[in-house]
């Protein structure tokens, strides 16, 4: 036996591996730690303990499961021009964001591609926190940065400042209320609220997260004695409700039954919004900004390719890169993400192909090793959460 | 887990239990482990011809593929179709759940592989790095 595992891979060129202020305690939970876009993170917790990916992917939708996120990275900007400078650099529309509501978004460049997806939350009258992805965190401060000189307002980089945990499920409300004063009934989906956890004063919580699932992300002071104790404090409290700590590998295979696009897979530099569908996030009609015109002139083109949902019809499981096939055999496109789907408990995947195969029912083939095995499209997101009663 | 010592093992984490010419293949407690939740097995079909150090099929967790290396060469006699339907067998008893029986082609290829003790040792380094 020898695993394949893109994330596992090592490259003796990288520069030194990063760790979170939580490394040592993912360590003695026996977390199963990989690199993952040059951070050490925790893959899956063992077994022993109920852990397993497909166990922490169920207790996520059914129950509540903390995850380590603190390699995330975070950008505040803050000025008079705070507002018009996050306008400029992101593709959904901040001014329809009260000051405590978040949305989601994207930085573009000038053609229509992606820097990277992002949150955005307003903090202030005219303050702001993009909340961006952890292989991007350099890239993207440097691009906020030098694409907001003009304007009136301060960036700053505060990625090394939070330890990020997200409680995410079902139950998550539950937990977080026993160890916080503010009322979490009152935060709503994509709302964020300051207040008391675990004793910390002032402590920001967002009501979002990355697994289709209701669900908080707080963000705490990167010590590592406060990260350690409150993320044994949440994992103690939420024991009466069944939590279990979640690693990378859970919180991919739940993104990916929602949908939810990951760079370097669903969007990336070589895609465009129209092509990952992201349409609805997108607003041509606020004023100007970075990778407009070339949106505005890829609608007029027409796109030739698009995200569809694919769900195998034969015995296979379709991965990150497999090649698409039509009925014939020809290759016509590529799977983006591909894993079985614990909850759903089918073998799903996300792929570009051509636009006049993307109708729902369209029988298409993947390539599994050298085979081509039977999928179809199918609507999307592939899960969505009940609604609450 | 300790290793049964009524076998041989592989680098690549199978081991292989012989009895004269015939034989039982599977992946170790480690293998599984590394691996994660086991969802599916491929195995090849009887008849199928294996040669020693070359791929027979795959084992694939939610998160990882992994190609199976056939421990000695030799002919497959029987392929366990329980694994098709639960692959999780093999997460929770690596050591009783076999993939394939075969007919070893030369039983004293076996001679080249680990002892539990040398298998043991071997993962035990394996971990440490």
């Amino acid at each position: 036996m020898s695993a394949v595992e893109a994330s596992t891979r090592e490259n003796p060129l990288t520069p030194a591996i990063r760790k979170t202020a939580l490394n040592a305690v993912h360590r003695q939970m026996g977390a199963k730690m990989v690199e993952f876009n040059g951070w050490e993170m925790p893959v899956e917790y063992p077994a022993s303990i109920g852990c397993g990916i497909i166990n922490e992917h169920m207790a996520v939708r059914t129950g509540v499961g903390i995850f380590d996120v603190s390699h995330m990275g975070d950008i505040r900007l803050a000025g008079a021009q705070a507002l018009a400078a996050v306008q400029h650099i992101s593709m959904n529309d901040a001014a329809r964001l009260a000051v405590g509501q978040a949305q989601y978004s994207a930085m573009l460049y000038p053609n229509g591609t992606f820097v990277d997806d992002v949150i955005v939350h307003r903090l202030g009258e005219d303050e702001y926190l993009l909340v961006i992805n952890a292989g991007t965190r350099e890239k993207d401060f440097d691009w906020v940065r030098d694409n907001t000189r003009q304007f009136d307002c301060a960036v700053e980089n505060l990625s090394d400042d939070f330890t990020q945990i997200a409680i995410q499920g079902p139950k998550a409300v539950d937990v977080l209320q026993k160890v916080t004063d503010a009322d979490l009934g009152k935060v709503k989906f994509y709302w964020v609220t300051c207040a008391r956890v675990c004793g910390l004063v002032n402590i920001l919580i967002g009501r979002t997260g990355y697994t289709a699932e209701d669900g908080f992300e707080i963000y705490i002071p990167s010590d590592e004695q406060t990260s350690e104790r409150v993320w044994n404090e949440v994992l103690g409290v939420g024991k009466e409700f069944g939590v279990v700590p979640c690693g990378l590998g859970a919180r991919n295979t739940l993104r990916l039954e929602g949908k939810l696009p990951l760079y370097g897979h669903e969007i990336s530099d070589t895609i465009n919004v129209w092509e990952a569908g992201l349409d609805r996030f997108c607003k041509m009609e606020k004023a100007e900004f970075i990778g407009r015109a070339a949106l505005e002139a890829a609608k007029t083109a027409g796109i030739k390719r698009t995200l569809v949902g694919l769900e195998m019809t034969e015995r296979g499981i379709a991965r990150d890169g497999y090649k698409v096939l039509d009925g014939s055999g020809r290759e016509i496109g590529y799977v983006t993400s591909g894993s079985p789907a614990p909850f759903l408990k089918k073998n799903i995947a996300l792929a570009y192909v051509p636009v006049e195969f993307a109708a729902v029912g369209t029988p298409l083939k993947v390539e599994i090793r050298g085979q081509g095995a039977g999928a179809v499209v199918v609507p999307t997101p592939f899960y969505k959460r009940p609604k609450k009663p | 887990m300790a290793y049964p010592t009524d076998r041989k093992y592989t680098k690549e984490h199978e081991w292989i239990q012989a009895n004269g010419t015939s034989a039982s293949i599977g992946i170790t407690d480690y293998a599984q482990q590394s691996l994660g939740d086991i969802v599916f097995v491929e195995l090849p079909k009887v008849g199928a011809e294996l040669s020693g150090g070359k791929t027979f099929g795959t084992v694939e967790s939610v998160k990882a593929v992994s190609d199976l290396f056939a421990p000695a060469s030799g002919t497959v006699t029987a392929a366990n179709g329980d694994l098709a339907t639960s692959p999780e067998k093999v997460n929770q008893d690596p050591h009783g759940s076999w993939m394939i029986k075969m007919d070893l082609k030369d039983p004293s290829e076996l001679n080249a592989l680990l002892s539990a003790a040398d298998y043991e040792k071997f993962v035990a380094e394996e971990a440490g790095h």
